[in-house]
Parts: structure tokens; C-alpha cells; sequence
């Protein structure tokens, strides 16, 4: 059984007219990566930079290690903010010395811009980096006091896919080093992957907890058959199971994925261009909250 | 702690000397505006006959003279004597004369105008004055305004080189990803102070070494002791700047909090021109302003050639301004534009 790194309990924040964060309770085993999935204003980063220590809670609190956090609690975690300026007019290597020396305890620098793969960037002026360059950078800043929490806030939000799927490497490999990751995300694809435990929170509050796999067995027993409209040549009405139209497709929620078929093949309709897909995270968050979960 | 603030100072330095555009602006600046006035007042130097007589105003309106009747002369009263023995010295005033007791004239050897006053005097045809006199070298206008432009000069780089550097950081999230380590404030506060000073001095240095080999400016006291009045002078104003954008993430306020600072310094300062015989009260509010003291202690140092004791009161105001500045700016510090 894994110990417990973060407790955080009762949390609230409060803005005039506005509760950003009500009443959340969870805690976070050491060498996770644990998530924390919402759409932009559920509460999430707020939740994150109160357990960072950078925002103060209305009331309730967070536990590191069993205690309230201390002034070591700085040179322990490392944080990667959602929007990060840096210093103008200092390349990369320049950077990660200043940051490094903020720290008493530090991890070897080479290891960490080769983890990063910031070897060719290193003598780059910072304004000059690409998206996806700055977020590795970003990461690395966060990774140079070795910390034993790494706090990633929408770390892959705005990259390209092929710049987000390389950053999620990079995370695998930290998670090899048995850090405990804090990770906050609207991609459930990325959530998915990355994350052993996820919580979903909506208006502040928490709406869905466990690990993905669960969550999704426990909310569905369904499989997802999905073909173009044009193919759904029969009427709706006549099959077993929810039948939608949208978008151009036709979209059926089955148990049995075998009788489903056989029933698209008796009204005759192609079968040519069908796909099944599993149902995500995505799916789950319309089910609890019947909306979207992208900003 | 000296490593994280070794490290924010090294950075900000690198910052500074990198942005070129900044860097010359900021050494260029002041050198235009000594050159500008040297040339606007250049011609200023003419003759212009002042003569103070010691004793009450309206005594000297009266026909105690026949000379205090002369055209094109300015007189005017004073009251003390060493104040105007010192002027007369400096060639600040041309003439001084005493009519009460035993009459007497003072003139400086050295001055044309003295010369050509004392002509006036004899032949004005009214009592014989006993003659006196004071020697001494002139001081130009420029003498006199060169301590002013790089006190404004100073003024304006410490104000808005390190407040509107702090107002950038917070509203970009720099300060907030330096809160998220182990930095302290009041060791991001102290590194910007140095950096800033280190700069503003240098500039400043280099600028009046220039001038003083360009223009042959006057310099009668020790060197050290201008400096360390440039060195708290910049210091003080440094740490108000830091004071009034502690809270601040807009730069448009940031730039009225900051002019509102530095304007009424560059009027009631004595950068233009003293402040002896204006409104009691404008003079109170200059005493309140760091800049004023910086520019009376060292134009008591360049221009007189005073000494530490002298200047002594300046020195602590300037400190404890700094200390108090610095205090209030630490408490009031917020590391986020949000928060």
C-alpha cells in the first residue's frame, strides 16, 4: 500500500460572487500521477495552486506528508504553471542556472536537459523557442530540484498534437522515476494515459473519482458503433438500443456488439465503413454533466 | 541566500546589457541633456550687475547712495553677510555693500563685473565706502545644473528601470513561477536594488566623467563622498519605486503612479533652479523628496567643496528614507498580477 503524499481536505475558495472551489476532499498516493479533469472554470488549477501553496484557501486544508506544509515544501515540489513568462534576453542554459540556483538541493542539470531533449536548444534565447521547445524547458525548469511533487497544470494545452504526444513521453519518463505527478487537464485522452487516479470536477466541486478504468466500467456497459448516415439506411425505431443522429453519423450504444451487427445486416445496411469505439472519458463527462467537456 | 540572490542580480545585469536599445537610451539620455543646457545657457554667461546690500529691504530704496540709483544694476537685500561673502566668492554676486556701522563695498578680485561695479561705485559722487576683498572662482550655470540633470537623469532611471521591470514580471507570471521556489522576496527585492544601482551608477559615472573632461565642469570636494550621495540617493529612490508598484500589474498605472512621483521631484527638487526665497510650503514638500537632498549635498560638495560633515544630515535622511522604503516595499511586495 502505497503512503499518502497530499491530503487535501474541505477545501473552499471563495471570489467575490463566485465559489471557485467548494468543499474538496481527496488525497493523492506518493508515485502517482494523479488527475484532475474539468472544463476551463471548474475549479482545477485553483484547487492545484492551493495545494501548491501559491494561492490561500478560504478554509479547509492540505497536508504534505502528514503535516501542514513548511517552508521545505518549496524546495520539494516542482510546479509547471499553465501560462509562464521567462526572462528576456537569456538563452535556455542561462535559465535553467538562474532557476538552479534558487534551489539547496538540485538534480544533475545534464540529466535533466537530456530527459527534456534540451540539448540542442541550450544556447537558444528563450524568446526564440517553438511551443512545444518552451514547454519542455517549462518541465525542466520544474524538474531541477529533483522534487518529489511535480505540479503540471495544463502542460500540453495549446501544443500541436505531434508536440502534445512527444510531451507525453517526457512524462512517462519522469513517472519512471516514481515522482508523484499532480497533472490538471481538459484532453482525456491525455488523462487516460498519463493518470493511475483522475477526479472530475464541475462548478467547483467534485463530480467523479477513481482511476480511469474504473470510472469508465462503472459508469458504462456499452460499446459505441458508430456509421456514416448515408450507410443508416433503416428506420431508428426498429433496433433494441439508443439510436443517435449527428453530425453526418449515426451513432448506436450496445451491449452486444454480435446481435447489434447482426441486426445492421438483417435491414440490409453496409457494413463497410463502421467503426467501434470504446467509450472514453469524453463520454463520461456528457454523462455527468450532459455537456462537452472542451473549453 | 546570496546564491539566489547572486543569481536573480546576474540575471536582471544580463537582462539590462543585452537590451541594447535600453542600454543606450540610457547612457545617452543625460549626455544630450547636459550638452542641450550647456549650449541653451551658454550664452548666459553676460554680464549682469547684481549687488546685495547687507540690512533691511526697504532701507536701500531710500537715498542712502547715490550708486543704489544706477540703471541696469539689480540690488537687493540680504541678511547674512558670510552667505553673501560666499556668493560674492563664487561670483554669484557681483558686489556686496554694507551702509550701516562702517560702510563698506565687497568686490571679488577676479570678477570683470566687481571691476567695473567698483568704477561705478567710486564715481557715483556719494560716501566714500571702505573696499574689502573676496577672491574665488566662478561658477558657471553649468557648474550649478550639471548636479541637477543627473540627479533627474538618476531619478528617472531608478524609478522607472526597476518599477516598471517589477509591473512587467508580474503581469507576465514571471514573479509567479519565482514564488513557486524556495526565493524569497525580499532577496528578488534586494537583487533588483543592486542591479539597479549598479547600473544607475555606472551610467552615471561614465556620464559625468564625460562631461566633467567635456565641459571642464567644477569639482571642489572628494569624489567618494559624491558617490556615496549618488549611491544613496540612487538607493532610496530605487527602493520608493518599489514601493509604488508593489501591488501594481498594470504598467498605464504603473507609469502614472511612478510620474506622479518623479515630476514633482524634477520641480521642487532645485534641478532647474533653487528653491531659496519660494513658497515655505513648497519648500517643506521638497524636503520630503530624496532628490532634494541628493542635489543640495552634492552641490555643497561640488560647487563649495564641503565635507562629510556637512553633507552629514543629508546622508541619514537619504538612509533612513531608504530603510523605510524598503520596509514598506518588502511588506507590501505581491508576487502575482491575481492574487
Amino acid at each position: 500500500m502505497r503512503s499518502t503524499i497530499l491530503e487535501v481536505r474541505n477545501l473552499q475558495k471563495r471570489y467575490p460572487g463566485v465559489t471557485a472551489v467548494d468543499d474538496v476532499s481527496f488525497s493523492i498516493a506518493e508515485g502517482t500521477c494523479f488527475g484532475l479533469l474539468g472544463p476551463n472554470g471548474a475549479g482545477k488549477t485553483t484547487t492545484v495552486e492551493i495545494m501548491e501553496d501559491i494561492t490561500e484557501p478560504t478554509a479547509g486544508e492540505v497536508e504534505y506528508r502528514g503535516a501542514p506544509r513548511g517552508r521545505r515544501f518549496r524546495e520539494e515540489i516542482g510546479i509547471q504553471f499553465q501560462t509562464t513568462a521567462l526572462q528576456d534576453y537569456l538563452t535556455v542554459n542561462e535559465t535553467l542556472t538562474l532557476f538552479l540556483r534558487l534551489y539547496e538541493h538540485t538534480a544533475i542539470l545534464d540529466e535533466i536537459i537530456k530527459v527534456c531533449a534540451l540539448e540542442d536548444l541550450l544556447e537558444r534565447d528563450n524568446r526564440k523557442l517553438s511551443g512545444g521547445q518552451r514547454q519542455r524547458l517549462l518541465l525542466a525548469l520544474a524538474l531541477l530540484n529533483d522534487p518529489r511533487v511535480l505540479f503540471l497544470d495544463e502542460p500540453t494545452t495549446g501544443l500541436d498534437p505531434q508536440s502534445r504526444r512527444s510531451f507525453w513521453q517526457l512524462i512517462e519518463r519522469v513517472k519512471q522515476q516514481k515522482k508523484t505527478i499532480v497533472l490538471t487537464t481538459h484532453y482525456m485522452e491525455e488523462a487516460y494515459r498519463l493518470c493511475d487516479e483522475i477526479i472530475i470536477m464541475d462548478h467547483g466541486k467534485i463530480i467523479a473519482a477513481g482511476s480511469p478504468s474504473e470510472l469508465l466500467a462503472e459508469h458504462f456497459d456499452e460499446t459505441i458503433i458508430q456509421l456514416p448516415a448515408e450507410d443508416f439506411t433503416a428506420p431508428v425505431d426498429r433496433f433494441p438500443f439508443t439510436v443517435l443522429q449527428g453530425n453526418g453519423c449515426v451513432e448506436m450504444s450496445v451491449r452486444d456488439i454480435d446481435e447489434a451487427i447482426r441486426q445492421l445486416l438483417r435491414y440490409g445496411i453496409s457494413l463497410q465503413r463502421l467503426e467501434i469505439r470504446p467509450r472514453t472519458l469524453d463520454d463520461l463527462f456528457l454523462e455527468l454533466t450532459g455537456k462537452e467537456l472542451r473549453p | 541566500m546570496m546564491r539566489r540572490f547572486v543569481a536573480i542580480f546576474h540575471a536582471r545585469n544580463m537582462e539590462f546589457l543585452r537590451d541594447r536599445s535600453s542600454l543606450s537610451w540610457n547612457l545617452l539620455v543625460p549626455i544630450l541633456l547636459v550638452l542641450g543646457m550647456a549650449w541653451i545657457f551658454w550664452e548666459d554667461d553676460r554680464p549682469l550687475f547684481k549687488v546685495a546690500i547687507l540690512g533691511e529691504t526697504t532701507k536701500f530704496e531710500q537715498d542712502a547712495h547715490p550708486f543704489l540709483a544706477t540703471r541696469h544694476v539689480q540690488f537687493f537685500a540680504v541678511t547674512d553677510q558670510q552667505v553673501a561673502l560666499h556668493k560674492v566668492a563664487r561670483h554669484q554676486i557681483d558686489m556686496l555693500i554694507k551702509l550701516d556701522g562702517a560702510p563698506t563695498y565687497w568686490i571679488n578680485a577676479d570678477s570683470p563685473k566687481g571691476y567695473i561695479l567698483e568704477k561705478m561705485l567710486l564715481g557715483s559722487g556719494g560716501a566714500r565706502l571702505a573696499k574689502a576683498a573676496v577672491s574665488g572662482a566662478p561658477v558657471r550655470y553649468i557648474d550649478w545644473l550639471l548636479p541637477g540633470i543627473l540627479g533627474m537623469n538618476m531619478m528617472f532611471s531608478c524609478l522607472f528601470g526597476v518599477g516598471f521591470v517589477v509591473v512587467r514580471y508580474r503581469k507576465n507570471g514571471f514573479l509567479k513561477r519565482l514564488n513557486a521556489t524556495p526565493l524569497r522576496a525580499v532577496e528578488f527585492l534586494s537583487a533588483q536594488i543592486a542591479s539597479r544601482l549598479v547600473i544607475t551608477l555606472t551610467s552615471v559615472s561614465l556620464v559625468f566623467g564625460g562631461m566633467s573632461a567635456f565641459l571642464d565642469i567644477r569639482m571642489d570636494g572628494s569624489y567618494l563622498l559624491l558617490f556615496v550621495v549618488a549611491a544613496l540617493g540612487a538607493i532610496s529612490l530605487i527602493a520608493l519605486a518599489l514601493v509604488a508598484t508593489s501591488r501594481v500589474s498594470s504598467e498605464e498605472l504603473a507609469s502614472g503612479l511612478l510620474n506622479f512621483l518623479g515630476w514633482p521631484m524634477m520641480l521642487l527638487s532645485g534641478v532647474w533652479f533653487s528653491m531659496e526665497g519660494t513658497n515655505e510650503f513648497l519648500q517643506a514638500i521638497a524636503r520630503l523628496l530624496p532628490l532634494t537632498h541628493v542635489l543640495e549635498a552634492a552641490r555643497a560638495i561640488m560647487i563649495d567643496g564641503y565635507g562629510w560633515t556637512h553633507v552629514a544630515g543629508h546622508l541619514v535622511v537619504l538612509t533612513v528614507m531608504s530603510a523605510v522604503f524598503m520596509t514598506l516595499g518588502a511588506a507590501m511586495f505581491k508576487w502575482r498580477a491575481d492574487g
